[in-house]
């Protein structure tokens, strides 16, 4: 099966259930959204799909392949996963941060001007090229965020996998964000990334995927997905759509009794 | 930046070589007994019996030796993303000098070669057990833990068969040990040692790409391709080796692994690949620097190299709490 697919993916850490049975399909040129509430799943899933978690049942396959039959590098050259709160050990410039990008594409000679230009690339679609000499460390939380995307981007990978890279960003530098996961899956890529904030990725994504407890509950176009009768089950919360001027909106009434 | 960075590492090295260069020479006349740059290499001087009994094989093992743990130090910087890591951390050193210090129970005939084959005997032991401790998780910290207790065990192992020795001359082993120094060593032990800090060495260097992807700890690491298992055994064994070798016949130095990347981010940056290079050159030189000082020092008996290093490393060590501290503040 062509596309990134989680078949039966089921993983327990301990005693405790964290993915039952999942299956998902990840498609190019689309931008997937994952939602749910916090100890769903979402960021284990994130993480067996981009082959750093082995499931316990179940597998990951690229293109029809077993992820965990590719090499390391193979993997990482297709895919690329942003973590949820990514560590920063040491104060890197901008461009050196974003050529560790290049990592797995490169030789015993170090860097090529393959590398270079698509580092070159990564910063430009950020909007970070005039950054490339600031220490990383001290960028503001809406540099940083592009900084990190465009260190995924700089790979140039098949996927992109983004685990809430949206968390803790003002309006405009979550629709900059989701510009450039939307030109990278117009581009031909595929997009997973997870959301908290639900009128964004009703508006942002083309597939929502809900997750509760470990399962997924619903799959589909936003609105599809989105239904009050799932966000009761998901999220225990009575509430409605409402039209919006960029689309809609969550309109929240309350805890669902 | 990163393209005048590398610039400014090639320029860094070049400078470090030259450094070391001078130093290597100085380290050939000075002393007790000073040669004269004229008289260095006329055959009938007595004093080239000095130069090349001595302080030939004193020059090349501070080299050698300073190389080894300046290199390691940056690598385990590098890996363990903690700027305080240090060879001596991950037990190597005192692993390696208990080795060396339980050939004090062997006949006194006993040829002199077996210390430092002990020596890197009980490092490569040292090594073993971190990686039957540290390997199965692949992380830095429980790699880390387990040479915080390797280190802890083999220094009171030391301490333990120094103190039961049935050895006239154990108490002065007890400061060559603990304290480490390259006097009295000979070309033998250069050569019983080269190979090993040679191959470590260059094992060491080959984890560059690694150590850079692991700037973003250990998942974005493995998200760039980087197989933590692999990187955790090359670094082992290279500094089981680079490490043990050196401290095989010096004893225990401290603060070279330290030191030398902290002096050389502000130049070069902080890319821990970028860091491996210089700090093998700026370790030997510093190295060899504090033994130069150390032999210059007026005095009765000489200053042990580990006291001298630690006279320079201990107030690096505190600023640098100090300045971290502030920097987090």
């Amino acid at each position: 099966m062509n596309g990134l697919c989680a078949t039966g993916v089921s993983l327990a850490l301990g005693n405790q259930p964290i993915l039952c049975s999942v299956d998902l399909a990840l498609r190019r040129g689309e931008v997937t959204a994952i939602v749910g509430p916090n100890g769903a799943g979402k960021s284990t899933l994130m993480t067996c799909l981009a082959g750093l978690r082995r499931p316990d049942r179940g597998g990951v396959s690229l293109d029809g392949l077993a992820l965990s039959t590719l090499k390391h590098r193979e993997r990482a050259r297709r895919i690329g996963y942003l973590p949820q709160a990514p560590e920063i050990a040491w104060r890197l410039d901008v461009e050196t941060f974003v050529r560790l990008g290049r990592t797995a594409h490169r030789g015993v000679f170090g860097e090529s001007p393959d590398d270079a230009a698509a580092v070159a690339r990564a910063l430009d679609a950020t909007g970070m090229t005039a950054f490339t000499d600031r220490d990383v460390t001290t960028l503001s939380g809406g540099e940083r965020a592009r900084v990190l995307i465009a260190r995924v981007l700089a790979g140039e990978p098949d996927w992109l996998l983004a685990d809430e890279p949206l968390t803790g960003l003002d309006p405009r530098h979550q629709l900059d964000a989701a510009q450039t996961l939307r030109a990278f899956a117009e581009a031909g890529g595929g997009v997973a990334v997870t959301l908290h904030d639900l009128s964004f990725a009703a508006q942002a994504a083309d597939r929502v995927v809900v997750m509760a407890d470990g399962a997924v509950i619903a799959d589909g176009a936003p609105a599809q997905a989105l239904s009050p009768e799932t966000l009761a089950r998901a999220y225990g919360i009575d509430a409605r759509w409402v039209p919006g001027a960029r689309g809609p909106l969550l309109d929240i009434l309350g805890r669902h009794d | 930046m990163s393209e005048a960075n590398e610039g400014k590492t090639l320029w860094l090295d070049l400078g470090l070589l030259v450094l070391l260069a001078v130093l290597a020479g100085l380290s050939l006349l000075a002393g007790r007994v000073w040669i004269p740059l004229n008289h260095l290499g006329d055959a009938n001087d007595p004093r080239w019996l000095i130069v090349t009994e001595l302080r030939i094989p004193r020059t090349l093992l501070g080299i050698l030796v300073g190389g080894a743990l300046g290199l390691c130090g940056a690598t385990l910087q590098g890996y363990t993303r903690n700027p305080l890591a240090d060879p001596g951390v991950l037990g190597v050193s005192s692993m390696a000098a208990f080795g060396a210090v339980l050939t004090l129970y062997l006949p006194l005939t006993a040829a002199t070669w077996l210390m430092p084959v002990f020596g890197m005997a009980g490092a490569g032991v040292g090594v073993a057990i971190l990686l039957l401790l540290g390997a199965p998780s692949g992380e830095a910290v429980t790699f880390l833990l387990a040479g915080v207790i390797l280190n802890t065990i083999a220094s009171a192992g030391v301490a333990l068969a120094l103190s039961l020795a049935p050895n006239p001359w154990a108490a002065s082993e007890i400061m060559t040990w603990l304290m480490g120094s390259l006097t009295d060593r000979s070309i033998l032990d250069v050569r019983a040692i080269t190979p090993f800090v040679l191959i470590g060495g260059a094992i060491l260097l080959t984890t560059g790409r690694s150590l850079d992807a692991l700037t973003l700890g250990e998942t974005g690491a493995r998200a760039l391709g980087i197989s933590l298992r692999r990187t955790q055994i090359l670094v082992a064994v290279g500094v089981g080796l680079a490490c043990g070798a050196a401290t095989s016949v010096t004893g225990m130095i401290g603060f070279v692994g330290l030191i030398t990347p902290h002096l050389l981010r502000p130049f070069i940056g902080a890319r821990p690949s970028r860091l491996l290079i210089p700090s093998a050159l700026a370790g030997a030189s510093l190295l060899l620097a504090a033994d130069i000082l150390v032999r210059v020092t007026p005095g009765a008996n000489e200053v042990r190299l580990g006291v001298a290093m630690a006279a320079l490393g201990g107030p690096f060590f505190l600023f640098l709490l100090i300045s971290n501290r502030r920097r987090l503040a």
